[in-house]
């Protein structure tokens, strides 16, 4: 039988749910306030401009008329556009696939060797991705000087010829592409150790055990395990390397002279739209390149 | 007076009842214990309690005054959770005195209640360390210290000895009856495991589903279970739960488990049954401590039965063994170590009807 | 019954007991070898910055060996600091990044504990869109700045352009969304139970984020002014967009605009330059690296 001890007697006082729900606006208005600079902030100084440089692009040459898609257009239909988009392209995915595979194998050594040292060589690793690009541009500039250049000098008393890093179309390229990998694949590693390191070592052992080679593990252990991480960092990337700007400015626009056709994107109508007077063309091959790099 | 009371408490989520209606009254300085399976609403009646959760439907009153509105730091309650909540960047000390920081508390006052509850807990040695330099155990100690300095009216338990392993639990739930006994507060506490409901509470409030099954004493859970769901929740290992028919038979009623076996009913239960032979869908509710070996000497309403055993589980002290009464209907037993229990073997047991239940299946009340 | 009769005279193999086997030490072996391959690549650039910054001007053109320093000189380092426009470049980084840093986590860390703790109509969209600002470069965003710079200048007369204290309006726009993404992860890994137990306690909203929140992310926190501060401290293209005149440079900017004059260089200089202008980030880099590489991470698994 069960037992219920005397009831206290309270009064009841009406609906109180009026005030509940006060007290709830309250916590609400109180957390939008904390995240209104935030808000503020993206709102002015990103989406804002964003919205301006699209609807500027869509302005015909001295601003005066709406052209709608009429820059897009004509841009569309112009060569050397296409050739722009093509090095932008050949570029942010050449040197992203290059990065990823760097960062992953070197993640991979990090990872085999003990504990202890792993933070030793992890830190001299990570130091190309702590420098500033712009500064370490410079250094690679030096290293390619075509008078003085210190790689040439090693390549020619190995017994081989002089390259010309900034000079020819060609290597110019490869320059651009070598410095961006030099300067982004610790970020990768980084990543991929860290996300290395959250395989359970179960799975390897099973692996092992049903008799996996090393190359066999990484397949199907490793690979399938950080394929979010490999996405996400590939993709973050591929943007990112898109829109650089700082190293191909150091690399080429202090170099000797020569059109390089390899001319980037971004450089290219950040020329167009600062040193000629035409910031409509200039900035709808940005948007245009942009809404490519999207896809 | 720190009496705490609940009238017809209801939590809603979106649509979803998580408490549907919960009507309690506890005294003064007592140990009650919520108890019952996971998403039954015991931890979301305990957080409305602290006000950490917002009551739909309902009034909650401590000391008398109804608290609905009332914030937390306000309800003069203090709450122990699962996972300790110890703030990890502040020593024992530290954790134990913040609340009383935030309310001004003079540096003496603060010195003086934090050692006291350290000398109750036994943990003075450890007030200058950080959590993650202590035991499961310890943590569990400072967080109840951290309670106990508040000297509120009310303390909350949320599960405290889910994260400790077994022998640990035993040890410190034998801890926290010890400081209740020394520091009378009134005690709320919620837990899963009805072992720790039977042996901390005053009275247990076994619920399901949102809704209150039974409140009572411990030993009245035990032996008069009010539904089938407290009945099987209460005591382990769980009651054995039988259909049966009930029908007239010399002398009596019987109960009719299989074509082979039959139970009588008690003289004294006669009439109280009477009403409801023939009746379909009823079960027969015995403990496996009620099923044991044939002695020698019977009690009356004790009832000898030959069985074959399936399963034997020496459990040191006593053998726990299965058998089966019908397909699908599976019975077990407790007897002594030394009664020859082996599996295959045919063994002559006994039910001790006195603790018999006759349950409703249907509406799940115990007749 | 078979009887099995050992071969006298069989080859008895030595066993080595080694402690680690012996295909793991060949492995150990490449992993080093690899890993000094590519430490050899990834610090070649700032170890060559290192030997030219210490080399005279002579030798720099003499056609010596320019991988060992014959005759070490720090006259190139004493020139850079005495002449005034370095140490005005420096002073310029420094201030716009401190207040960028303090600025960017006063924001992120109110922001990140709103969008982390406390649910409101469009919280959850925020945080995501938050990071997804990134992705929009700031090569498509200076020229629209330029106008509404200029546009500013028409209406309210201030002029925003060519005042190096511009950038720390800019800046922020950089550093904010990464460091509240890295915020959220820390506050959102920080336990539910916690928050009630100030509640409980006590706590107002606000100390629980100072009291509570704060030390317990701590080095959620250090992680993010950090990457805040190394991101100002590198920016290149709004600085070159936005200021002209030396007085206003900061120092990725004033090393490549002012030590490049035409087509002399002078790779002395520049190298030093470059050298000091990298070293602040890699010093704090070096003290507090570990916190560093957590944030990073920490943004990725947690988010």
């Amino acid at each position: 039988m069960a037992d219920i001890a005397a009831p206290n007697e309270f009064a009841l006082t009406g609906d109180r749910r009026n005030s509940l729900r006060k007290l709830m606006q309250r916590k609400s208005t109180v957390a939008f306030l904390m995240a209104l600079p935030l808000i503020v902030l993206i709102a002015t100084l990103v989406i804002y401009p964003t919205g301006y440089a699209i609807w500027l692009s869509m302005l015909n040459k001295s601003m005066t008329k709406f052209v709608g898609f009429g820059t897009f257009e004509f841009l569309l239909k112009r060569q050397t556009f296409w050739d722009i988009v093509y090095q932008s392209c050949l570029f942010a995915i050449t040197a992203v696939i290059f990065k990823a595979m760097i960062g992953f194998v070197v993640a991979h050594f990090v990872h085999n060797i003990p504990a202890k040292g792993q933070r030793k060589w992890r830190g001299m690793l990570l130091v190309p991705w702590v420098i500033p690009p712009a500064m370490s541009t410079l250094a690679w500039l030096w290293l390619f000087d075509p008078s003085y250049s210190a790689i040439n000098w090693i390549l020619v008393h190995l017994g081989m010829t002089n390259v010309s890093w900034l000079g020819e179309a060609g290597w110019a390229r490869f320059s651009v592409i070598l410095v961006n990998i030099w300067a982004g694949s610790p970020f990768f590693m980084i990543m991929y150790l860290a996300a290395l390191k959250s395989v359970p070592d179960q799975l390897y052992e099973a692996a092992s055990i049903d008799g996996a080679t090393w190359l066999q593990r990484i397949w199907y252990v490793t690979l399938p395990m950080m394929r979010n991480i490999i996405a996400v960092t590939a993709l973050f990337s591929l943007i990112v390397t898109f829109a650089n700007f700082d190293i191909v400015r150091v690399l080429t626009a202090g170099g000797p002279q020569g059109r390089y056709r390899k001319r980037r994107h971004t450089a290219g109508c950040g020329r167009v739209a600062v040193h000629g007077a035409d910031p409509g063309r200039g900035r709808s091959l940005h948007p245009a390149g942009y809404l490519q790099a999207r896809e | 007076m720190a009496q705490v009371t609940l009238r017809n408490v209801v939590k809603k989520y979106d649509e979803v009842l998580a408490v549907r209606g919960v009507d309690l009254d506890i005294a003064d300085k007592e140990f009650i214990v919520l108890v019952g399976p996971s998403g039954c609403g015991k931890s979301t009646t305990l957080r409305m309690i602290a006000g950490l959760e917002e009551i739909s439907g309902g009034d909650i009153a401590i000391g008398g005054n109804v608290v609905n509105d009332v914030p937390p730091k306000d309800r003069d309650i203090a709450m122990v959770f699962q996972n300790y909540a110890l703030y990890p960047h502040m020593n024992v000390y530290e954790n134990m005195s913040f609340g009383l920081k935030l309310k001004k508390t003079p540096k003496e006052e603060i010195d003086r209640r934090v050692r006291q509850a350290a000398g109750i807990l036994d943990i003075t040695e450890l007030l200058d360390r950080k959590p993650k330099q202590l035991s499961g155990g310890q943590r569990q100690r400072v967080a109840m210290g951290r309670a106990i300095v508040r000297d509120p009216k009310v303390f909350l338990f949320d599960e405290p000895l889910s994260n400790l392993d077994a022998k640990l639990r035993v040890q410190m739930r034998t801890e926290i009856k010890k400081v209740h006994q020394k520091v009378r507060t009134t005690t709320v506490y919620v837990t899963h495991d009805q072992v720790e409901a039977m042996t901390l509470a005053d009275r247990v409030v076994v619920m399901n589903a949102g809704l209150i099954e039974q409140v009572g004493s411990p030993n009245d859970l035990y032996h008069m279970p009010a539904t089938k769901f407290v009945a099987g929740f209460i005591g382990s290992p769980a009651m054995n739960f039988l259909a049966c028919h009930l029908e007239e038979a010399a002398g009596g009623l019987q109960m009719r488990l299989s074509d082979t076996l039959a139970f009588p009913v008690p003289p004294e239960r006669i009439a109280r049954y009477k009403p409801y032979v023939g009746s379909a869908d009823l079960m027969l509710g015995l403990r496996p401590e009620h099923i044991m070996e044939t002695r020698p000497h019977t009690e009356p309403n004790q009832h000898d039965f030959d069985m074959k055993i399936d399963v034997v589980e020496p459990m040191g002290m006593e053998t726990l063994v299965y058998f089966t009464v019908l397909e699908g209907a599976e019975m077990c037993g407790r007897v002594n170590p030394n009664a020859g229990a082996a599996e295959g073997r045919t063994m002559k047991l006994r039910a001790d009807l006195n603790n018999m239940h006759l349950i409703d299946n249907g509406t799940g009340k115990v007749l | 019954m078979a009887n099995v009769a050992v071969a006298a005279g069989a080859p008895v193999r030595p066993v080595h007991y080694g402690s680690i086997s012996k295909s793991r030490r060949w492995a150990l072996r490449w992993s080093y070898f690899f890993l000094v391959l590519f430490c050899i690549f990834f610090l070649m650039p700032p170890i060559y910055m290192f030997i030219t910054s210490i080399k005279g001007s002579a030798e720099i053109s003499a056609a010596t060996n320019p991988w060992w320093v014959f005759h070490p000189t720090l006259d190139n380092y004493v020139e850079l600091l005495t002449k005034n426009e370095y140490l005005v470049f420096f002073r310029n980084s420094a201030l716009v990044s401190v207040c960028v840093v303090i600025i960017s986590m006063l924001i992120s860390v109110t922001a990140a504990f709103a969008l982390a703790r406390m649910k409101f109509w469009g919280s959850t969209a925020l945080a995501t869109g938050v990071f997804l600002t990134y992705l929009i470069p700031d090569t498509l965003l200076f020229i629209p700045l330029f106008k509404m710079f200029a546009f500013v200048r028409d209406t309210t007369g201030i002029e925003l352009m060519n005042h190096w204290w511009t950038l720390i309006i800019l800046y922020p726009t950089l550093s904010v969304p990464f460091c509240t993404w890295i915020m959220i992860g820390y506050f959102a890994s920080i336990p539910k139970e916690l928050d009630e137990a100030a509640l409980i306690d006590g706590a107002s909203w606000l100390q629980t984020l100072t009291k509570i929140f704060i030390p317990v992310a701590l080095p959620g926190i250090i992680a993010a002014t950090i990457f805040a501060f190394t991101v100002s401290w590198a920016q290149f293209l709004y600085p070159l967009a936005f200021t002209t005149s030396t007085s206003e440079l900061v120092l990725p900017v004033g090393i490549v605009t002012t030590l490049i004059k035409g087509d002399v260089f002078n790779w002395g200089q520049i190298m030093t330059g470059a050298l000091l202008g990298a070293a602040p980030p890699l010093i704090i880099y070096a003290f507090l690296m570990d916190y560093y590489i957590a944030g990073l991470t920490a943004g990725a698994t947690k988010g």
